[in-house]
């Protein structure tokens, strides 16, 4: 087998794995600048808590139009919005921190997504929903997450000054008549909607690797802002292309491979990158 | 010229009263000092009088300043010094005023260059916020004042944790301000600096423990009454 067999081959031959590839570059291209800016939140367990919340919605999306992207999109996207919304509610309200109620809501919604969906489908459905099935992606589906990909690019370029002023200094962006919570929340319906995307490649469990993975790995190489965006979205990129030949050869799960490539990534960041062990320790 | 008028101000947030009955005026053109002991209620009037917090009761008068034209300085620990922002860009939202979420900051751009120069910054505006060290991060935050160029300037501990050049250097430009007619008021906690520095002072310890000529306010009697009253809601 030829290199350009073994890494090109998959793509030319087989539409299916030409539509997975499209994906993942599209949810490269939204999940990783979203990514990079709840890392720079320190919101990262924010996000893996919102992609457990955004199931219950995709599971009652599931029981209604069976196995399809746009329903268990609108679900999961009602379903995430509801818990981000009351959970900063409950946080701003009570004495509750908003970690605190975030990891509340999103067990609860874990469980009862798991719950609505051995109402009705199979455990095949439950592994589909849980783990992705990007290698079955359709035309509806892909027109979704690439959508999604370009409105979030469009809203971060739109929002880019006042969420930047927001994660540097709140204080002084609240004194100054900026409205923070405002573009907190428009942020977090962002994060929810590249939750929605990631799910149809990865599942809801792992709908959040492409997201903080290459984040985190970029956090090592780029130190300014757009620089983290780029490097974040290219390694989102590569993981998925490199997740896709791994499983197409190697017969894995898309899913989890893609998720490890972003892994490999970010070892290889850590021990190499500005910044990593072996840097540092010179 | 602009001054603030405080009329009877209450601020509670949170089930607790952090400012109690704050009456008086810092005068157009003064340089007033705020003390008093922890938990006084000190940042909590700075953030009513920026706007940021809601007034329970009573009343701020800004002389028909807007509360979001007035020049502030939030205190350090509010400001994320690890995120990866160039301190151009970071002095460059002290034109936030004039270019708010999307419009283009005008004439305010070319006011960056000699805001980095006046507080001992010249030419780094390509560096990242992070690289520095904490007294040059005050320091940009200073030049994002001057970029405001507000009648009103509010810092909230603008010295704490800082080295004592840069310390010596912010004060003079804080000393620039005062002599150009802006009203200055800063949260302090070094009473020695407060005597050496400032005209006025606003002794408070959740309500007004004395306000005037620092002379008259930082006496052994009115720092005395200040600490048992801390003290009294300690032991609440």
């Amino acid at each position: 087998m030829t290199a350009y067999d073994a890494l090109v081959g998959p793509f030319v031959e087989f539409g299916f794995m030409r539509r997975a590839l499209v994906a993942c570059l599209a949810l490269g291209a939204g999940s990783g600048p979203v990514g990079v800016l709840l890392l720079l939140r320190r919101m990262s367990l924010v996000g893996d808590a919102m992609s457990h919340a955004v199931l219950p919605g995709a599971a009652a999306g599931f029981l209604l139009g069976g196995l399809s992207l746009p329903w268990m999109g609108a679900g999961g996207m009602v379903a995430g919005l509801l818990v981000a919304g009351l959970s900063g509610l409950v946080s701003r309200t009570t004495a509750l921190r908003e970690d605190a109620s975030f990891a509340g809501f999103y067990l609860t919604s874990l469980a009862a997504g798991v719950l609505i969906v051995s109402l009705r489908g199979s455990s095949i459905d439950l592994l589909h929903v849980l783990f992705g099935t990007i290698l079955a992606i359709d035309d509806a589906a892909l027109f979704l997450v690439a959508g999604i990909a370009s409105v979030t690019l469009l809203v971060l370029a739109a929002v880019y000054r006042p969420l930047v002023a927001e994660c540097f200094d709140p204080g002084f962006l609240r004194a100054v008549g900026g409205r923070g919570s405002l573009y907190h929340l428009l942020f977090l319906g962002l994060v929810v909607m590249n939750l929605v995307a990631g799910f149809q490649a990865l599942g809801t469990l792992m709908a959040v690797g492409l997201m903080m993975l290459p984040a985190a790995a970029a956090r090592l190489w780029a130190a300014t802002l757009p620089g983290l965006a780029a490097v974040a979205a290219g390694i989102a990129a590569a993981s998925g292309y490199a997740g896709l030949v791994l499983s197409f050869h190697l017969g894995t799960a898309s899913g989890p491979s893609i998720v490890l490539a972003a892994s490999l990534c970010l070892g290889v960041s850590i021990l190499f990158g500005r910044g990593g062990m072996l840097r540092r320790s010179r | 010229m602009t001054g603030i008028a405080l009329h009877g101000v209450t601020v509670a947030y949170g089930g607790r009263t952090a400012v109690q009955g704050v009456s008086g005026r810092f005068a157009p053109g003064s340089l007033t000092a705020v003390a008093g002991p922890n938990g006084a209620g000190k940042s909590t009037l700075m953030k009513a009088v920026a706007g940021v917090l809601a007034v329970t009761a009573g009343r701020i008068d800004r002389g028909g300043l807007l509360a979001r034209h007035l020049g502030i300085l939030p205190q350090a620990a509010e400001t994320d010094r690890s995120f990866p922002i160039s301190v151009g860009d970071a002095v460059l939202l002290g034109a936030w005023a004039h270019m708010g979420a999307l419009r283009g900051a005008g004439a305010a751009a070319g006011r960056v260059r000699d805001a980095l120069q006046a507080v001992g910054l010249a030419g780094m505006e390509g560096r990242p916020v992070g690289a520095l060290s904490a007294g040059q991060v005050q320091r940009v935050l200073f030049a994002r004042l001057l970029v405001q160029d507000a009648p009103v300037i509010l810092l909230d501990e603008p010295f704490n944790a800082i080295d004592a050049r840069t310390t010596a250097d912010l004060l003079a430009l804080l000393h620039g301000w005062h002599a150009e007619g802006r009203t200055v008021v800063a949260v302090l906690h070094d009473l020695d600096q407060v005597r050496a520095v400032f005209p006025d002072t606003l002794l408070l310890a959740r309500e007004v423990v004395a306000w005037g000529p620092t002379a008259a306010v930082l006496t052994p009697g009115n720092l005395a009454r200040a600490r048992d009253m801390a003290a009294a809601w300690e032991a609440a």
